[in-house]
């Protein structure tokens, strides 16, 4: 197969940007193969594999940004777009402005910096962090891979200086009224979270200002903070600070269950503090002696719902065109076909297919999940579903190469029309996440899909139900009505959040067949 | 924690531009850093990156050290003398050189010339096969122009009996020396080494030096320093563009000359010399940078770079610390050529004037000076933009220098080895191409980085007597 390639010296280019170009030009450009990337010994290794010319890349270095096409429509034209548009994006990105300091200690000279937002591959995340806590910058880690030795000394350093460090590998974060990487436009208010799940915490976040309420701070900790390893340093300096912060009221912890010392460190800084907390170990077990004034809650809308209570406000729903109707709920179940039995979970966000999992297995009975720690409800394959499945589609299984399924939720669009195929599907429950770092369109990218699973199961004899959830608010910038709209017109049934979409897919699923 | 609460985000984004987009529509500060992974991602150089930023603390201490030296040099053109009597250790028999270390064998072809002219002038060889003969015998000694307290532009060719601009430190009762320059064309700096070349070197010696020495001591020495500053407002940067700078130095000299008591024959052709060469000043503003870096040696723990200079072949350095050259391969100029010259005829960067550039003229002033930059190719917004990025690498700026186009922003000053190996970012070199056979001349002009490498030696080194103490 013909190939050609063009070697940019010099020119850095991030992977998100890359994966995202290389995504796009794939489906326009007609050509076998499209690959833009750096020149790492990785990188070089695979552009082998695909049958580039190793001759030319022998001296290419990590710095250098190579772009490759193969396949009969291969020709110049079609690598000079591709350079043309990679120079016009950074161009694009870099504001207009004339100079950008490449390193921290460059910036800080006339910019009086007060976080960095920290997005590098995850093997360089911790020298740029410390750089930041070093010159007294608070810190917010998008990055995954980043050693957990490293997290470690970091968040100890952080604590030493009285700063936060967000992460990593939980994007979410709402500073001030500021939603930094994945965060939904909430109200402001009196309920301050500290979460180590991210979806977890922009659930949360929605539902308070669903229900009338709104954030003072949501402070993102990192998935693995209450491990025995890190020790849940962030999540108690969290604590510490809204405990501390006078417009905070209320606080909310989100987490899955943490390790066992951790937890009753957690417990006994919380019983020496006078502000109500919601507890909420995402499918755990409440503790067997909870402080005075403090709640425990095993589901993310449990939480939102008792802060809410907590803060003094009645739990009114502001938005009723959520909730789906029983009467639409059960047409759905009369058309279902017999072999129709199980709901099958399509999240993109992952903490969102926990709380799932949770809630579908007491009221269904086995499950399966990529996100399930027990053992018999291990996914084995999570490309093939199983039984009542419930599958998180930021797993690394799926996101190898491509940008996380709330960038970019097409990686979902084949996985719908699988399960539309299968015969057993009864449900197809989907989650659409709004807000800043999220798609633009979510619902609309899976429309023509969702049309097709819908046929495909027509023409198997059955019908699909779907259910869908949109995590986000009137205020995100994707338009929620018009999102919800689209929801609609498909004949989806909406859900007022994740745990009301779970318990109508149970419904459903229960019903039927 | 609670003034994070208080106070209005500032957010420097490193990594992935996606999450900028959602930054500005909520209207919030931030910066997106142009970030690339740190030295290529060679882990065992991050790992000296590292130990090194553990000991910040001392090494910031030293750098400010260093500068506050650098800062506080008050230096005086005092005389014009003959170099062997004023360069300590400098004999008949020893030929000082640009750049670091080098033997003859190795030699550049320009290099080469200027060393068969200045053996000629010196009367130690009647002929160039006589002059070639002498140092193949290894009858002259060679050494580089630093070790001598000496900095000489491009071949840098300085030997007994040349005169040179003696400037002195008055705090430091330290000297710095320089030749004179020869003008442009045929000229010995670029390996010239004709009849011409040897006649235009006596008449400097016999004729020019004389008044120039007594002019000086007439007016009680001129201050460079203020002359520098002063240029820079006026469009020059002091490395490849002198033309203000010259002229100021005229101006202050010219009554002193004068009123010497030479022949007004003579004075006349000292100012006509003077007045016909754009370039004089450059062997004015190299040794005032020398002077003030060499007061910035010697500090311990100190990651500041003190000398840059190439000799032809190789590029090298030294930091603060340690007396060590660090050296690499010389790069090729790129720039413009003069008519009739191409990349081919080009020789390899060569000189010790990227003095300049460590004291933070020439490359890293060229903000002051739009002028040149049509010459060395590029827009004046790319000379402001090398001055700016210049800032990122320095450990501090000079106050005493200002870029007017750049609201009078000092000038970058202390090049930190640490900071160039974190960013990538190499120093900017502003300077002219010699044709790479001898006697030929300068062939054009343009930019030029030195070699990374030897920043990355320097601090493995630096890295590595760490470990020892």
């Amino acid at each position: 197969m013909p190939t050609i390639m063009k070697i940019l010296r010099n020119e850095y280019y991030d992977s998100v940007t890359l994966m995202s170009l290389t995504a796009e030009l794939k489906s326009q450009s007609g050509a076998e193969q499209v690959v833009v990337l750096m020149g790492t010994d990785m990188n070089k290794d695979m552009l082998k594999d695909l049958g580039f010319d190793m001759v030319e890349l022998q001296d290419v270095s990590a710095h250098d940004c190579v772009i490759g096409v193969s396949g009969e429509k291969c020709d110049v034209v079609l690598l000079n777009h591709i350079v043309h548009k990679l120079q016009h994006s950074s161009k694009l990105a870099l504001g207009g402005k004339r100079r950008v300091a490449s390193t921290i200690k460059g910036v800080l000279s006339d910019f009086d910096a007060t976080i960095a937002v920290i997005s590098t591959p995850g093997q360089y995340a911790a020298r740029e962090a410390e750089m930041a806590l070093r010159h007294g910058l608070h810190v917010m880690i998008f990055s995954d891979n980043v050693p957990v030795a490293d997290e470690k000394r970091l968040k100890q350093m952080a604590r030493a200086h009285g700063l936060l460090l967000m992460g990593p590998d939980c994007g979410t974060a709402i500073i001030n009224g500021v939603g930094l990487c994945f965060a939904n436009s909430v109200r402001k208010g009196t309920i301050g979270l500290v979460a180590a799940s991210g979806t977890g915490l922009q659930e949360v976040s929605v539902l308070i200002h669903k229900y009338g309420g709104g954030v003072s701070q949501a402070i993102g900790v990192g998935g693995r903070d209450l491990s025995v390893e890190i020790g849940g340093i962030m999540m108690l300096e969290g604590i510490r600070a809204l405990a501390e912060d006078a417009s905070t009221k209320v606080i909310v912890l989100v987490s899955k269950p943490p390790a066992r010392e951790v937890q009753c460190e957690v417990l006994d800084l919380l019983s020496r503090i006078e502000k109500p907390v919601v507890i909420c170990f995402l499918d755990g077990e409440s503790p067997s002696e909870l402080p005075s004034g403090k709640r425990f809650v095993t589901t993310l809308e449990a939480a939102a719902y008792e802060a809410l209570g907590l803060a003094g406000m009645r739990t009114v729903l502001v938005d009723e065109t959520d909730t789906g109707s029983q009467a639409e709920i059960t047409a759905v179940m009369r058309q279902l076909h017999p072999s129709q039995r199980f709901i099958r979970g399509l999240y993109c966000g992952g903490t969102l297919c926990a709380e799932a999992v949770s809630l579908a297995r007491s009221s269904v009975g086995p499950i399966f999940s990529n996100v399930s720690k027990r053992k018999e409800e291990k996914l084995l394959n999570p490309l093939t579903s199983q039984g009542h499945c419930f599958v998180d589609l930021g797993d690394d299984i799926f996101t190898e190469g491509k940008p996380h399924p709330m960038i970019d939720p097409s990686i979902r669009l084949a996985r719908i029309v699988e399960e539309a195929r299968d015969p057993e599907t009864a449900v197809l429950l989907l989650d659409f996440v709004l807000g800043y770092g999220s798609h633009p369109d979510p619902v609309g990218v899976a429309m023509p899909t969702i049309r097709l699973a819908q046929q495909v199961a027509k023409l198997n004899g059955g019908h699909l139900a779907i259910v869908g959830y949109i995590c986000g608010t009137a205020l995100d910038k994707q338009d929620y009505n018009a999102q919800h709209e689209k929801l609609r017109s498909l004949g989806v049934i909406t859900a007022r959040s994740n745990a009301n979409a779970v318990q109508i897919a149970c419904q459903i699923a229960l019903g039927g067949g | 924690m609670g003034s994070l609460f208080e106070r209005d985000l500032k957010i420097i984004n490193v990594g992935t531009p996606f999450f900028i987009e959602d930054l500005a529509l909520q209207g919030v500060e931030h910066v997106h850093l142009a970030w690339r992974p740190p030295v290529g991602g060679d882990a065992s150089l991050i790992e000296v990156l590292d130990k090194i930023a553990a000991r910040q603390d001392v090494i910031a201490e030293a750098n400010d050290e260093v500068l506050r030296r650098i800062k506080a040099v008050a230096v005086k053109l005092i005389g014009v003398k003959r170099a062997g009597d004023v360069i300590p250790g400098l004999d008949q028999k020893t030929i000082l050189h640009a750049g670091p270390p080098i033997d003859w064998a190795h030699m550049s072809g320009p290099m080469r010339g200027a060393v068969v002219g200045a053996l000629l002038y010196e009367g130690l060889a009647s002929s160039t096969a006589g002059a070639i003969a002498l140092v193949e015998r290894g009858e002259v000694g060679f050494a580089p122009c630093h070790d001598y307290g000496a900095v000489g532009p491009m071949a840098g060719i300085v030997s007994s009996s040349m005169p040179v601009h003696v400037l002195y430190d008055e705090g430091r009762k330290s000297y710095a020396y320089c030749t004179i320059n020869e003008g442009l064309g045929k000229v010995l700096r670029y390996g010239a080494n004709g009849d011409d070349v040897l006649e235009r070197l006596r008449w400097i010696e016999k004729e020019f030096a004389p008044v120039m020495d007594a002019a000086l001591a007439g007016c009680g020495g001129v201050d460079i320093g203020a002359i520098i500053a002063q240029a820079l407002h006026m469009g020059d940067e002091c490395h490849n563009r002198n033309k203000a700078a010259t002229g100021l130095f005229l101006r202050e000299v010219m009554l002193h000359v004068l009123n010497t008591d030479f022949p007004l024959e003579q004075k006349i052709g000292v100012l006509q010399f003077l007045n016909r060469n754009d370039h004089y000043f450059l062997n004015l503003s190299m040794p005032y940078s020398k002077l003030a870096l060499q007061a910035g040696h010697g500090v311990k723990h100190s990651t500041v770079c003190t000398v840059m200079a190439r000799n032809g072949v190789e590029f090298g350095l030294k930091i603060s610390s340690s007396d060590k050259w660090f050296v690499g391969p010389a790069n090729f100029v790129e720039g413009l050529f003069f008519p009739g010259f191409t990349n081919e005829d080009a020789a390899r960067d060569i000189g010790d004037s990227s003095i300049t550039e460590t004291m933070g003229l020439g490359g890293f002033a060229m903000g002051s000076a739009p002028a040149i930059v049509r010459f060395v190719g590029g827009s004046v917004q790319d000379a402001l933009n090398y001055s700016m990025s210049m800032h990122e690498i320095c450990h501090g700026e000079n106050s005493s220098f200002t870029i007017p186009t750049l609201d009078f922003r000092p000038t970058a000053l202390g090049i930190d080895a640490v900071k160039v190996v974190e960013s990538g970012i190499l120093p900017i070199i502003n300077t002219g191409i010699a044709h790479k056979e001898p006697g030929i001349g300068q062939v054009g002009a343009g930019l030029v980085t030195p070699p990374m490498q030897c920043f990355i030696d320097a601090l493995k080194d630096y890295a590595s007597a760490l470990t020892d103490s």
